[in-house]
């Protein structure tokens, strides 16, 4: 298939996938580092390139109880947040797995409040992990276009029925030009598909009426948790399904998350978004000089692919992860507790230590992944060192 | 002109079953179920958490005949206007699971969910212009929680966050004027009434949904529990509240304020209403009657700026 090459930011590229899978609807409200997202939505709507109607909410708890609302009556539907507006709606965020609807969301992270900031960080995203979302995460602005594009087949499965979140980093994917391959409008639309909208749940059907969201007690609650749990560990079959038929279409292979030099690595640093970029580019350097490392990407953080994850990280020596988002009080942070947690079962575990960095955006340059690369040295040696470190902050 | 009548009326489907949970002698379910009579089959209903909703469904049951959806307290209004856009986008392109030409959307919510919490969601949904109407029953106080003081509760009017007792005598400030704040919205259709008036209420209704955009109906809800009254006399209280000028009948149609019924020239005074309720019961222990004195400059006060902007004055 012939594909087009283009430079667009990441929000761009995220917002010209969902025009190409014509949603029906839309509410948007605006945040930083988000709003380009939908001022380009906006943009298509306008120009008649796309006939989505856009809800322009008074908050994100209403964007999503609109998307709620949207989404029950089978429409096809997304919206998109960063930070304090992913965390005005979280309430509703659960609302919307458990009611099991499809939405589509990018969160664009961005650091929560307090003190205020607009910069790149996990902290927002990991406060949702244990919605019921599926979770997908880009490394750039290439990846943040596919995974909008793939998202909806995943998130309408009629096995999956779940709402995915895809997680691009705030200005350093968002606001940054890059060039990208993407999809003619017509190839795209071949590949996502119509809405299916033959579920038999509609809010709609007048003549079949359903009752959605009741009262849901002590007798039936869990079973239905039950239900999300179980959706969960179906939907990364279909993930997978989806990444492999999008690999064949694009040449674009995605898995559940990215092994870059790792075969002979006896050191393993595993990250998410867009720091993976600069890491590979350590990485390649210290390949140079013989330094045997290598990193994991996560694209899939929910579902957790933990028995996929322990075997690939066996092999290792030192696995060290970075987390770009604290757990307040924790022990370590979000992905580094799930990832050791998975080691946990291995007959031998290569030792663990996580590193929490870039909070607030703090630049993350290649002297810090050196650093640190040169710590999992020193421990792959012997040298005993803290289970939990910071990385690039001012002590 | 909307017609209201019993004959066409007392034909049409009960779209809310019995069996439901609301307590013995509650007004709400009547109220729903008069809603219902003249919305029809081809509506959707949605529901902020609440008595109302609460009592309504329990999972495996509904007692809701026709779609219906609850999402959570405060975002009733967002969450209907989610659904009315998305049968506006899949009419567009031919896609609605079953074909209409209308739907009515409405959602509802008590006091709490809408005088407080789901203001902002409520202003929202208004000012955007979904064809929508939003109903709010009004039982002057968070009910579903254990009947805690909200911006509609009456002044002096006893709850469990703000009681009475040795020194305090309920609540101190007078109930928000909503109706006035969706009005100020400058929707085609805003009005008050009360489920003893079925007529005033079935057309209002009627008016609400045939309007091209959004609707407001603000309607009394006296609850037996929290008011504290005999189950038999819930309707009776709603007539008295008309009767003494506490919650008038008006509507304003594109802003033109017009009185739907004319109480009697020497109205009830507020204290026949006040002294039906165990909740205003301390307001007639001695030393408290400058507070009644009160609760009626009030309700005139009320009245008079009311008929001043009926043209009735
Ligand atoms: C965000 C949130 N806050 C608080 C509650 C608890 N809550 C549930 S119903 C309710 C009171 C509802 O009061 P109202 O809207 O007046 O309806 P009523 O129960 O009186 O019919 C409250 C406080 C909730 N469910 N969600
Ligand atoms: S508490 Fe009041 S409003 Fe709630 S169901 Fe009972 S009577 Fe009705
Ligand atoms: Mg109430």
């Amino acid at each position: 298939m012939k594909q087009i090459y283009v430079g667009l930011t990441g929000n761009e590229a995220v917002a010209t996938a969902f025009k190409q899978a014509r949603p029906h609807v839309a509410p948007a409200f605006p945040i930083t580092p988000q709003t380009e997202m939908m001022h380009k939505f906006a943009d298509f709507v306008a120009d008649g390139v796309v006939d989505t109607e856009m809800i322009l909410v008074e908050s994100e708890h209403s964007a999503m109880s609109a998307a709620i609302g949207a989404a029950a009556t089978g429409a096809r539907t997304f919206t998109a947040t960063s930070s304090a507006g992913f965390a005005l709606m979280w309430e509703v965020v659960y609302i919307a797995a458990s009611l099991r609807l499809p939405i589509c969301m990018p969160v664009v992270n961005r650091a929560l409040s307090g003190n205020i900031n607009i910069h790149n960080d996990h902290s927002d995203a990991m406060g949702g992990r244990d919605a019921g979302w599926i979770q997908l995460w880009c490394e750039n602005t290439q990846e943040a276009y596919d995974h909008a594009l793939m998202c909806w087949r995943i998130a309408e499965h009629k096995d999956v029925r779940l709402p995915v979140m895809i997680n691009y980093d705030g200005f350093i994917i968002s606001h940054t030009s890059e060039s990208l391959h993407i999809l003619p409008d017509e190839d795209a639309w071949k590949f996502v598909g119509p809405k299916d909208l033959k579920t038999g749940y509609s809010l709609l059907d007048v003549d079949h009426p359903i009752t959605v969201g009741p009262l849901d007690l002590t007798d039936y609650y869990f079973e239905h948790k039950l239900s999300q749990i179980e959706a969960l560990k179906r939907a990364p079959k279909y993930i997978a399904e989806v990444y492999k038929e999008f690999g064949e279409l694009t040449g674009r292979h995605y898995s559940f998350y990215e092994e870059y030099r790792t075969d002979d690595a006896d050191m393993i640093i595993v990250a998410l978004g867009s720091t993976a970029g600069t890491a590979k580019d350590v990485i390649d350097a210290q390949r140079e000089k013989g330094v045997k490392v290598g990193l994991l990407k996560i694209h899939m953080f929910r579902p957790f692919p933990a028995a996929e994850l322990a075997k690939a990280l066996s092999k290792a020596k030192v696995v060290g992860v970075m987390d770009k988002s604290a757990s307040f009080g924790g022990w370590g942070g979000p992905l580094f507790n799930e990832i050791r947690s998975a080691l946990y079962d291995l007959p031998a575990r290569p030792k663990i230590h996580n590193w929490i960095y870039g909070l607030g955006g703090r630049d993350t340059d290649t002297k810090q992944i050196v650093s640190l690369i040169e710590q999992l040295q020193a421990i792959a040696k012997g040298r005993e060192a803290e289970t939990v470190n910071l990385l690039g902050v001012r002590l | 002109m909307a017609v209201v009548n019993l004959q066409t009326l007392s034909k049409n489907e009960d779209l809310l079953t019995g069996g439901h949970r609301a307590c013995a002698g509650c007004t709400g379910s009547n109220i729903l179920r008069q809603i219902m009579l003249t919305a029809g089959q081809d509506t959707v209903v949605g529901g902020a958490t609440g008595c109302m909703e609460v009592v309504t469904t329990i999972f495996p049951y509904t007692a809701w005949k026709t779609p219906f959806i609850h999402s959570a307290f405060e975002n009733c209004a967002a969450t209907i206007s989610g659904a009315e856009t998305a049968f506006r986008a899949l009419k567009k392109r031919g896609e609605l699971p079953v074909p209409r030409e209308k739907i009515n959307f409405i959602a509802f919510g008590g006091d709490g969910g809408t005088y407080d919490i789901g203001l902002q969601s409520l202003s929202g949904a208004m000012e955007r212009g979904h064809n929508m109407l939003y109903v709010c029953y009004d039982n002057e106080a968070y009910m579903n929680t254990g009947i805690q003081r909200s911006g509609a509760t009456p002044f002096g009017a006893h709850t469990s966050t703000a009681p009475a007792g040795k020194v305090k005598q309920g609540k101190d400030r007078h109930r928000k004027d909503l109706t006035k704040i969706m009005v100020a919205h400058n929707i085609p259709y805003v009005a008050q009434t009360t489920p003893f008036h079925w007529k005033d209420l079935q057309m209002k209704v009627r008016k609400a949904l045939d309007v091209d955009g959004p609707a407001f109906l603000n309607i009394l809800m006296p609850c037996t529990v929290g008011w504290g009254f005999d189950p038999a006399l819930g309707i009776e209280l709603s007539k008295m509240a008309t009767e003494c000028n506490f919650w008038p009948l008006f509507e304003v149609e594109n802003g033109e304020y017009k009185l739907t019924y004319k109480p009697k020239a020497d109205r009830t005074p507020i204290e026949e209403w006040l002294k039906q309720q165990v909740r205003f019961k301390h307001l007639f222990k001695p030393g408290n009657e400058h507070l009644i004195v009160e609760i009626q400059r009030w309700v005139d006060d009320e009245q008079r700026k009311l008929l001043k902007l009926c043209g009735e004055a």
